[in-house]
C-alpha cells in the first residue's frame, strides 16, 4: 500500500524550512529530489569500488565495469527493451535527442526532407533537429494543438509524407501536463515506415513505460528527472537501428580497431560511448530506477492522479486564476496564470511562502506563442508531494493576491 | 506576509508597474530592447537626443513588475540628464541593487524604492533590464541586449 509519509521519509532534502517555513517542493518537472537510497549508492560507489570501465584487469575496474553493465541492464528492464546493447547511456535526453540527431539524422536526412514534432515540444527537442534541417536544407514541421492542449492526430495524419523522414514528439507536455497517445502517434509513422523518437524525460517518473509496447524506435529520458543524479541519461534505440548509425562522438571505447589509416567501431552501445562515461551517474541511475519500481509506478500513477484532481479543484477556486493545460489525459503538471500578475512574481512571493515552483517559458517559446501568453507559473508534482502541499500552495496564492489587490 | 516582500512590493512599485510612466513608443529616435532569454521578458527602451542630453525616454514591452517599475521610474530619473549623467546614474542604481542586505543605502531619489531588490538576487537581472536597453539606446546604436 502506497504511503506518502513512509516515502517521503526516503527523502532527506525534505525535511529543511526556507525562509522560516516547511519547504514545499513543486519544481519536480524542472527536476526531482533523491532518495537517500541513491545518496547511499554513490557514496558507497565513491569509497569502496570507483575504477575506470572496460579498460583494466584489476578488481577495482571489474567491479566498476559489473556495476556500470547492471545499470544497463536494469535500465533495459525499467524500459522492457529486448537487449542491453539498445540501452545507450548519455548525459540527459537532451544528449540522446542530439546525438539520434546527428547520426541517424544525419545518416538519414537530405534536401527536401521534413522532420515532424509538435507544437509543444520542449527546445531541446527542437533545436537539435533545426540544426540538422539547416545543414541538410531539410524543414521543421510542427504537429498542431487544441486550445486545451492536445495533439491533432488528424492534421498529424495529413503532416506526413514521403519526405517524412523521423516523427519527433514529447511523451508528456513539461507546460501542460499532456499525456500525448504516443503508441498511436507510432503506429501511425511506422505505417509509413517512418521511425519515431520519444521523449520521455516528464513521463518516466508517473507512468510505466514499455517501449515495445509503445513501438516506438527511439526513447530517451533523464537520470535527474526519476530521482536519480543529473548528468546521467538513457536512449533507448531499437538494436536493428543502432546497428545501422554512424558513430557520434569519436574518442576512447567506441572503437573497434584504430590506425591512422582507418577507424573501425564498436557495436552498440558502446559505439555512441565515447570517453569515460558518468559511471556513478548511471549507477545511481539504476538506484534510482530500482526505488520506483520497487514503490511501483502503477501506485505512482494512481496516487498522483488523486493528488491532480485536488490540485485541479483547489487552483481552480482561487479567484483570477486560469489553467494552462486541460487535457483529458494528464500528469500532475498545473500550469497557470493569474489575473495581470507576473508568473516571476507569483514565484518570488510563493518562494518567501516555503513553495518552490517555476515561472516563464519552460523552455517552450513555440508553445507560450501558440498559447498566446508570455510565461505560466507552474507547479509540477511527484510521489512524494500532498494534498497539504497543495492547499500550502493555494494559502500561499492567497498572499500573491493581496499583494496584487 | 514577511517583511522583506512588503519592502519589495511596496505601494510604489506597485503603482509604478500597474500604471507605468513613458510607457509609449518614441519615433524617429534610438531604440534598443533588453531580453531575458531565461524568462522571455523583453522591454524595449526608446530614446531622443539632443547633442549629449536625454530629450525624451520611454519603454514598452512585456515584463514582470519590478522590471516594469525599474523601466517606468528610470524613464522619469534620466529624463533631461547628459548621457554620462545618465550612465553614472545606471552605475550607482546597480549598486544599489545588489549590495548586502544591511549596507547603508546611497540615496538615489525615486529610485531608492527599489533597494529591496537587494534581498531578491534573483530577481536583480528583473530591475537591471531596462537600464541595459538604456545604455545601447543611449549610446545612439538601436539594437538588442540580453541579461545573459
Amino acid at each position: 500500500m502506497f504511503d506518502v509519509t513512509t516515502v517521503r521519509g526516503d527523502f532527506p532534502i525534505l525535511r529543511q524550512r526556507v525562509h522560516g517555513k516547511p519547504l514545499v517542493y513543486l519544481d519536480n518537472a524542472a527536476t526531482t529530489q533523491k532518495p537517500q537510497a541513491v545518496l547511499d549508492t554513490l557514496q558507497r560507489y565513491y569509497a569502496a569500488d570507483n575504477s575506470n570501465v572496460h579498460r583494466g584487469v584489476h578488481v577495482l575496474s571489474e567491479r566498476a565495469t559489473n556495476a556500470y553493465e547492471a545499470a544497463r541492464d536494469t535500465a533495459r528492464r525499467f524500459l522492457n527493451a529486448s537487449d542491453p546493447s539498445e540501452i545507450v547511456f548519455v548525459r540527459g535526453t537532451t544528449e540522446g535527442i542530439n546525438l539520434v540527431a546527428q547520426t541517424y539524422g544525419r545518416a538519414r536526412v537530405s534536401s527536401g526532407d521534413e522532420i515532424v514534432l509538435s507544437d509543444m515540444e520542449h527546445h531541446s527537442n527542437i533545436v537539435p533537429w533545426q540544426i540538422l534541417a539547416e545543414e541538410k536544407g531539410a524543414r521543421v514541421r510542427a504537429i498542431p494543438m487544441s486550445d486545451t492542449g492536445e495533439l491533432r492526430l488528424d492534421e498529424y495524419e495529413r503532416l506526413l509524407s514521403i519526405r517524412t523522414r523521423i516523427v519527433a514528439v514529447t511523451h508528456v507536455s513539461n507546460v501542460l501536463g499532456t499525456v500525448n497517445p504516443v503508441a498511436e502517434i507510432a503506429r501511425i509513422a511506422k505505417a509509413r515506415g517512418i521511425p519515431v523518437l520519444i521523449d520521455g524525460a516528464q513521463a518516466v517518473a508517473h507512468m510505466p513505460v514499455d517501449v515495445r509496447a509503445l513501438g516506438c524506435d527511439f526513447y530517451a529520458f533523464s537520470g535527474h528527472k526519476i530521482f536519480g543524479p543529473t548528468g546521467a541519461g538513457v536512449l533507448y534505440g531499437r538494436r536493428a537501428l543502432l546497428e545501422s548509425m554512424p558513430a557520434y562522438q569519436g574518442g576512447g571505447g567506441m572503437i573497434d580497431q584504430v590506425t591512422f589509416e582507418r577507424t573501425t567501431y564498436a557495436h552498440p552501445p558502446n559505439r555512441f560511448e565515447a570517453g569515460t562515461p558518468n559511471i556513478a551517474g548511471a549507477i545511481g541511475l539504476a538506484a534510482a530506477l530500482d526505488y520506483v519500481t520497487t514503490i511501483g509506478l502503477d501506485c505512482i500513477a494512481s496516487y498522483e492522479r488523486e493528488l491532480l484532481a485536488h490540485g485541479t479543484e483547489a487552483l481552480s477556486q482561487v479567484p483570477g486564476l486560469r489553467l494552462i493545460g486541460t487535457a483529458r489525459a494528464k500528469t500532475a503538471v498545473l500550469s497557470f496564470v493569474l489575473g495581470g500578475v507576473h508568473p516571476h512574481d507569483i514565484a518570488t512571493i510563493l518562494d518567501r511562502g516555503g513553495v518552490a515552483i517555476r515561472s516563464g517559458h519552460h523552455c517552450c517559446q513555440p508553445l507560450m506563442a501558440r498559447l498566446g501568453i508570455p510565461a505560466t507559473a507552474r507547479a509540477s508534482l511527484a510521489f512524494y508531494n500532498t494534498r497539504d502541499e497543495i492547499d500550502a500552495l493555494v494559502g500561499a496564492l492567497r498572499d500573491v493576491r493581496k499583494v496584487f489587490a | 506576509m514577511s517583511d522583506e516582500l512588503q519592502e519589495l512590493y511596496q505601494a510604489a512599485i506597485l503603482d509604478h508597474s500597474r500604471h507605468p510612466r513613458n510607457c509609449r513608443v518614441i519615433e524617429g529616435g534610438f531604440k534598443a530592447e533588453g531580453y531575458n532569454p531565461i524568462c522571455g521578458d523583453r522591454i524595449t527602451v526608446h530614446v531622443r537626443l539632443d547633442a549629449d542630453v536625454i530629450q525624451d525616454v520611454s519603454f514598452d514591452g512585456s515584463a514582470c513588475a519590478i522590471a516594469k517599475a525599474s523601466a517606468s521610474l528610470m524613464t522619469e530619473s534620466v529624463k533631461g540628464l547628459t548621457r554620462a549623467d545618465a550612465l553614472s546614474l545606471l552605475e550607482r542604481f546597480h549598486r544599489m541593487i545588489t549590495a548586502p542586505p544591511y549596507a547603508p543605502l546611497e540615496e538615489l531619489g525615486t529610485l531608492t524604492v527599489l533597494a529591496g531588490v537587494r534581498r531578491f538576487p534573483t530577481r536583480v537581472k528583473c530591475a537591471t533590464l531596462p537600464w541595459h536597453a538604456l545604455r545601447v539606446a543611449a549610446e545612439a546604436r538601436s539594437e538588442g541586449v540580453s541579461t545573459e
